[in-house]
């Protein structure tokens, strides 16, 4: 049986870092249970180690549009610089974890394009539209999910083609 | 004349980024300035006119990596205020709660930020392939902590469960949580053995130290301000002792101590000043592996924190082995107007608040003083004293160098920092 997580990434304080953790409460809103994590990678590590599938979401700076949604599922293009608010990198808690022969059976990424990471900001505009879009777009992807009794955990998991 | 630029896209391995400009003419260092970007004062404005019960929530989200330390500081200033003491069973609880943040932060520093230094990896990552045993014990001990967290503050990261007065809701049962920290004993103590046999550099600096002193414990939790000149004085006193400045390169400030800069907070300072009140077996550990009964060298505050794992999971068994479940989970906490201090020992050092509530029961100022703003100026006087003599060596090994002096303080700049970049220049 497939055992499916969903994380969302971030910290509120911090603009746009936010919008991971966003999605995870209006996914939670929606019946889908989702985590957030304030940025902990062995937390991250902890909280995917064993699962057939992982969905995360962050927040990315990459020069593209504000508010541009963009789903991962091949990781060799994340980049390793250290310019996250967390404690560590996303890409450092991948890089890490299939070092530890602790990633998930599959990792999907999703990534939303931050205009503001200032301490105190809230969500941009555009970030906060993205939100609403990728959690039903998650949400629509996972429609056949139940959670399990056992574990509370998500499954079995749907797959869809990334989203355009 | 020569002149040479030196760019390292981002100092890597310090939580938050910031900037390294070093300027050196005729073989000495002519200007030497830890660039901080952002300020911390934004938050201190976000907090003016909230409730008097929701500072603890906001600033511990200043720093994904202590926010219990903004937590318990928060409280014991805004608790001072409105007259309330925090004992017996709850205050237990507060410090099991600050014990686990120490074994998450101090876990996570050494395994995968500091001990890549010693071992010659760019990062834990790389270390992790031919260390996995090492990694795999770190990310446990990490776990104790987090789990630790987690059963008393409700999450693990971020905790929610903190209120004025207390908690919320208080645990009913820690039991399963002393099973690990058991586990994590055990650990720590490796780790100390494992930590005090690197290759430490030969240098030793004459700190200033600034710690709390508690008279019944190694202070984490409260205390007054002790110095290693011999000052000492109550938390309520901070603001005369100790001065931030703006200074030209940096939109943090740089705090003076009684008038003089470069004063050393963090574990360090707080061996130098507490050791005698370690835990049994941390001040074993500390004796087997060499610390002696004061360490200046910047480059062992590794196994400083190590001996702090040791202590923290002892003392939280001790803890934990007395611990019934208190008749509430939080004392009553009313508004009163006034003007109150609060400090802790975060992982990084001592962490001040100061607050003043209005008569409505809003909050009109906030001052939060974090150890890495403290110890800005005096890790630049450390990579003053570590480059000077050592300027003659390529620029690759002074870059590596400087990088290692500033993680040696573990610096938090995400706290009073953003964005870390290396620029030196050779006149």
């Amino acid at each position: 049986m497939t055992e499916t997580v969903v994380i969302g990434l971030g910290n509120d304080y911090r603009g746009d870092d936010g919008a991971g953790l966003a999605v995870a409460r209006l996914l939670r809103d929606m019946g889908v249970p989702a985590i957030e994590n304030g940025g902990d990678p062995a937390e991250l590590i902890e909280a995917w180690t064993g699962a057939d599938v992982a969905i995360v979401i962050d927040a990315a700076r990459s020069g593209e549009p504000a508010g541009t949604v963009r789903c991962h599922n091949d990781l060799s293009h994340l980049s390793g610089d250290s310019s996250s608010t967390h404690a560590l990198s996303l890409a450092d808690a991948v890089a890490l974890a299939r070092t530890l022969d602790r990633l998930p059976g599959k990792l999907t990424i999703y990534t939303v394009e931050g205009a503001t990471f200032a301490l105190g900001a809230t969500l941009s505009e555009p970030v906060a539209e993205a939100v609403t879009s990728m959690a039903h777009t998650i949400k629509r992807d996972t429609g056949l999910w139940e959670t399990s009794a056992d574990t509370g955990k998500l499954l079995p998991y749907q797959h869809v083609d990334d989203p355009p | 004349m020569t002149h040479k630029t030196i760019r390292v896209g981002g100092l890597t391995r310090v939580e938050g980024e910031g900037a390294l400009l070093v300027r050196a003419h005729d073989g000495r260092i002519t200007d030497l300035q830890l660039r901080i970007y952002e300020p911390p004062r934004f938050f201190e404005a976000l907090l003016r006119g909230r409730a008097f019960t929701e500072p603890p929530d906001i600033t511990a989200r200043i720093c994904g990596i202590c926010p219990v330390a903004y937590q318990m500081s928060a409280c014991q200033a805004l608790e001072s205020i409105c007259g309330v003491t925090v004992e017996g069973t709850l205050r237990d609880l507060r410090l099991l709660l600050y014990y686990g943040e120490w074994i998450e932060s101090h876990a996570l520093h050494i395994y995968l930020l500091h001990a890549p230094d010693f071992l010659g990896y760019p990062g834990g990552v790389a270390m992790a392939a031919d260390h996995r045993p090492l990694v795999e014990r770190g990310l446990a001990l990490k776990k104790a902590g987090n789990e630790l967290v987690a059963a008393i503050g409700g999450r693990a990261i971020h905790p929610i469960n903190v209120r004025l007065g207390g908690f919320y809701r208080a645990p009913v049962d820690l039991t399963p949580i002393a099973e690990r920290l058991r586990h994590a004993l055990d650990a720590a103590l490796a780790t100390v053995e494992w930590v005090s046999g690197f290759d430490f550099p030969d240098v030793e600096h004459d700190y200033r130290f600034l710690a709390l002193q508690h008279p019944a414990e190694y202070a984490i939790l409260s205390g007054d301000v002790a110095v290693s000149d011999g000052t000492f004085f109550p938390v309520t006193e901070w603001p005369y002792h100790v001065v931030e400045e703006q200074v030209p390169h940096s939109t943090a400030l740089h705090a003076r101590l009684d008038g003089l800069p470069g004063y050393l907070t963090g574990p360090l300072a707080r061996y130098a000043l507490n050791a005698p009140q370690l835990s049994p077996l941390a001040l074993r550990a500390a004796a087997d592996a060499g610390l002696g009964r004061v360490c200046r060298n910047p480059f062992r505050s590794i196994v400083v924190r190590a001996v702090e794992i040791v202590h923290a999971c002892e003392e939280a068994l001790r803890l934990i082995d007395r611990y019934t479940p208190p008749d509430q989970p939080a004392l009553p906490v009313t508004a009163r107007p006034g003007v109150g201090h609060g400090a802790s020992e975060a992982p990084r050092g001592a962490l001040y608040h100061r607050y003043r509530i209005d008569d409505v029961g809003l909050i009109a100022e906030a001052d939060i003083v974090p150890p890495t703003a403290q110890n800005q100026a005096r890790i630049e006087a450390d990579l003053h004293a570590l480059l000077q003599p050592r300027l003659d060596l390529p620029v690759p090994e002074l870059t590596e160098l400087c990088e290692r002096a500033i993680r040696n303080h573990d610096p938090c700049i995400s706290c009073s920092a953003h964005f870390l970049d290396l620029h030196l220049h050779h006149d």
